[in-house]
């Protein structure tokens, strides 16, 4: 006998989006000087969302000149003061969750349940841990008064809108320095809800200013002349465009990019906790996640038993209406990325990996993608090496720890890893031979203010979290 | 006996690449003099095939440097200093010649020199628990954050300061467990050949430091376009080579060390040590203690 889900959804009442919004620059809600405007849409519907503001190179210009009236007065405000207005910001937050949550499940299409208790909670913890920060920066590691940059030019992408607005704002203000922020074409709903929140903090105007807009509008803030440090976490093709725009500016720069984690699990490892662990890795997000564990490696000796869990357990994901509490896996968050996960696992198929997903039935409006398998995957094969930022899963093997962590050093990436073993040396052993700069061992996808996070290789550069994120945004 | 003043013999000044002297494969030398103008030597002139070579031999060595203890890697970095210590005299005649100094004046380059030796010897296994440490999360996990070297690094020495310089650049590379391929200062790169034979007498394996003389605008360009290089210092680089070299290092998105100009003789600080260090982060579940033991 099986037992149905009632929907259980989430109200949308709580949330309340005007039909536009402006650009939000030196503390006013502005039109783009050109009159240019997008609509966001619902990535799980279709349904247009919001009309909303997008800012062109004068409007850049515009921001950027407004940070930097805002700088001096910033900068100068005892780190005692700055502190008391994040901690303000970390309130609102947490007072205004739901609200957020429900938005940012709108707009970006991931589950109810991730922004409620991933998304949202992360977000509040990042300023609330930053906001510590701002007064004890003497005490930090890089010498005696260590002084901010200035004007921050910041560009984030869609997948954590609101989590990765916090890993960027939260660490640049408690340092001092002024903010232009760039939220990503497809969810601009939660960063321009986040310049009401700094309204109702107080905080100084131009101290941070939000500019929608697409790839564009990211290039002319990189660009721009008086913006001294650049933070953008994207793809590795960006990043790279990035590191050459600014190549002899000497902008401080750090780079959150793309990753192909191999999550290693051994023969001796708790089945039911690995699967639990890999479905974490992959199917968290929609697998639109730069640290997602996307290369499964698994001891050849247990792959058929795995594989026979992991492919029970994904029987029983629930797919659908984001808002639904029930809803695991929710909708990819645009046409365009449905279309590059749709490429590249046929890409799979073409080069002979073996395809496989759950029955599932796709709701008929919206972007969506089955969980899906590969096995027979070699290291060759293009979704073994690309990052597909989609619930798919390559399945390798291997026989000996040595070629586990050959294999999972085989990437262009280093982001993260996981290893699923119940003996500690090992663990140890193995995340030490790992070039990746997260290691999650026998758990996978954990993130938290005080751990820094970011990339070895081409995941890019620099710490985003803990102590080691204050470095970004210092001139030491 | 005849009154013949005994006829000098002159050094060959070659290449350390991989823990040996080659010439440069290019058969190319070219001719160094000290600041008088007087010829002091032929040097190698470098090509692209023997930095491509030098970059094999640093990845080669990298494994066992940065497996290397800390301790271990102190120890022959101590053992660099003594090495030198026993060959001050030399170094100050070179360094003498090389950038016009007096020889008293020199001395006390080479004495920063040896002393800056030491003081890295000392940070080997001090810097993990300085930068690195327990991240005190949210949760019931173990969370512990480690400096790990970032691979094989590209060094373009100081054009001017040819030995105390150069050690202040390489030095703090390889303490923390890096290995080397660095470009001599393009005028005056014999101290820094001679370098290369303290350090194959010191312990060090081979291929962790690798020395390249001659021209720094023909060798760095295909060494920040290297795909098996991961980082890059430009401090012997002039703003325009700069920018050059750090639009071709983006193509792997190489760490890129571009310090502002400064006085090697002062003290150096941390900065050099951590240019080119990432941090990884290990989580575990810490479980509870149930009847059982532990269990997450």
């Amino acid at each position: 006998m099986t037992f149905e889900y009632a929907p259980a959804p989430e109200s949308r009442s709580v949330v309340d989006i005007a039909p536009s919004y402006g650009l939000f620059i030196d503390g006013e809600f502005t039109e783009a000087a050109d009159g240019k405007v997008f609509k966001t849409v619902s990535p799980s519907t279709e349904e247009v969302l919001a009309e909303v503001a997008q800012a062109g190179a004068e409007d850049v210009d515009r921001a950027v000149k407004a940070a930097r009236r805002a700088f001096e007065k910033w900068s100068a405000l005892p780190g005692s003061e700055r502190a008391k207005y994040l901690f303000r910001i970390a309130r609102i937050i947490q007072e205004r969750s739901r609200e957020l949550a429900v938005l940012e499940t709108l707009d970006n299409g991931k589950p109810i349940k991730e922004t409620r208790d991933a998304d949202l909670p992360l977000v509040a913890a990042h300023f609330f841990y930053y906001a510590g920060w701002a007064d004890k920066l003497d005490h930090a590691g890089y010498g005696a008064d260590p002084r901010p940059l200035g004007v921050a030019g910041q560009v984030i992408p869609w997948n954590f809108p609101l989590l990765m607005l916090a890993w960027k704002i939260a660490p640049a203000l408690a340092t001092g320095n002024t903010v232009v922020l760039k939220p990503a074409e497809t969810t601009p709903l939660s960063a321009l809800f986040f310049a009401d929140i700094c309204r109702q903090a107080g905080l100084p105007k131009g101290v941070v200013n939000i500019l929608p807009g697409y790839g564009e509008t990211g290039a002319a803030l990189v660009e721009h002349p008086d913006v001294n440090k650049v933070a953008f976490t994207g793809s590795t093709a960006v990043g790279k465009a990035i590191a050459r725009q600014v190549a002899g500016t000497r902008k401080k720069v750090t780079l959150e990019l793309g990753g192909k984690g191999a999550n290693i699990v051994f023969d001796d490892a708790p089945i039911d906790q690995a699967v639990e662990g890999i479905v974490t890795g992959i199917f968290f997000n929609q697998g639109q996640v730069c640290c997602a564990g996307s290369r499964l490696l698994v001891q050849e000796s247990i792959h058929d038993e795995l594989l026979d869990s992991l492919k029970r357990r994904l029987s029983t994901l629930r797919l659908g209406d984001p808002l639904d509490k029930n809803t695991d896996i929710g909708a990819i968050n645009s046409a365009e990325q449905l279309a590059r996960i749709t490429a590249l696992t046929e890409q799979g198929e073409a080069e002979g990996a073996e395809r496989w997903s759950p029955a599932c039935e796709l709701p008929t409006s919206g972007y969506w993608f089955a969980p899906t398998l590969f096995t027979n995957v070699t290291q060759a094969h293009t979704i073994a090496r690309d990052e597909i930022f989609g619930p798919v899963l390559s399945v390798l093997t291997f026989r000996t720890p040595d070629e586990a962590v050959a294999k999972a050093n085989n990437s262009q990436y280093g982001l993260s890893a996981g290893i699923w073993t119940e003996k500690g040396s090992r663990i140890l052993a193995v995340a030490n031979k790992l070039r990746a700069g997260v290691v999650w061992a026998n758990t996978f996808n954990k993130f938290d203010p005080t751990s820094p996070f970011g990339g070895y290789k081409e995941s890019g550069f620099g710490r985003e979290g803990g102590r080691h994120g204050l470095e970004a945004y210092l001139d030491v | 006996m005849s009154d013949v003043t005994r006829l000098g013999v002159f050094k060959t000044y070659k290449l350390y690449v991989g823990g040996k002297f080659p010439r440069s494969e290019s058969g190319r030398v070219y001719e160094v003099t000290d600041s008088k103008g007087k010829w002091l030597a032929n040097a190698p002139l470098s090509s692209r095939k023997d930095a491509r070579d030098a970059v094999v031999a640093a990845r080669k060595a990298f494994g066992g440097w940065s497996g290397a203890t800390a301790y271990n890697r102190g120890q022959i970095l101590y053992r660099i200093a003594e090495m030198l210590e026993g060959r001050r005299e030399q170094f100050v005649r070179e360094v003498a010649d090389a950038e016009g100094l007096s020889k008293s004046k020199a001395a006390a380059v080479v004495d920063a020199a040896i002393d800056r030796w030491v003081w890295y010897a000392g940070w080997t296994d001090k810097i993990g628990q300085v930068v690195g440490g327990a991240n005190p999360v949210a949760g019931p996990f173990f969370n512990l954050s480690t400096p790990e070297p970032t691979g094989v690094v590209t060094v373009l020495a100081p054009q001017e300061s040819s030995f105390l310089g150069l050690v202040s650049v390489i030095a703090p590379v390889i303490a923390t467990g890096n290995t080397v391929v660095v470009i001599a200062s393009e005028k005056s790169p014999l101290p820094a050949l001679s370098l290369g034979e303290v350090l194959a007498t010191s312990d060090l394996p081979g291929g962790v430091v690798n020395v390249l003389s001659g021209r720094t605008a023909e060798i760095a360009p295909s060494l920040a376009a290297h795909q098996d290089v991961n980082a890059i210092d430009l401090t012997g680089a002039d703003e325009a080579l700069a920018k050059e070299l750090e639009i071709a290092a983006a193509d792997n998105l190489k760490r890129v060390l571009r310090p502002q100009p400064g006085d090697f003789s002062e003290a150096p600080g941390t900065h050099r040590l951590t240019a080119f260090l990432e941090t990884k982060t290990v989580w575990h579940p810490t479980g509870s203690l149930g009847a059982s033991g532990s269990a997450y």
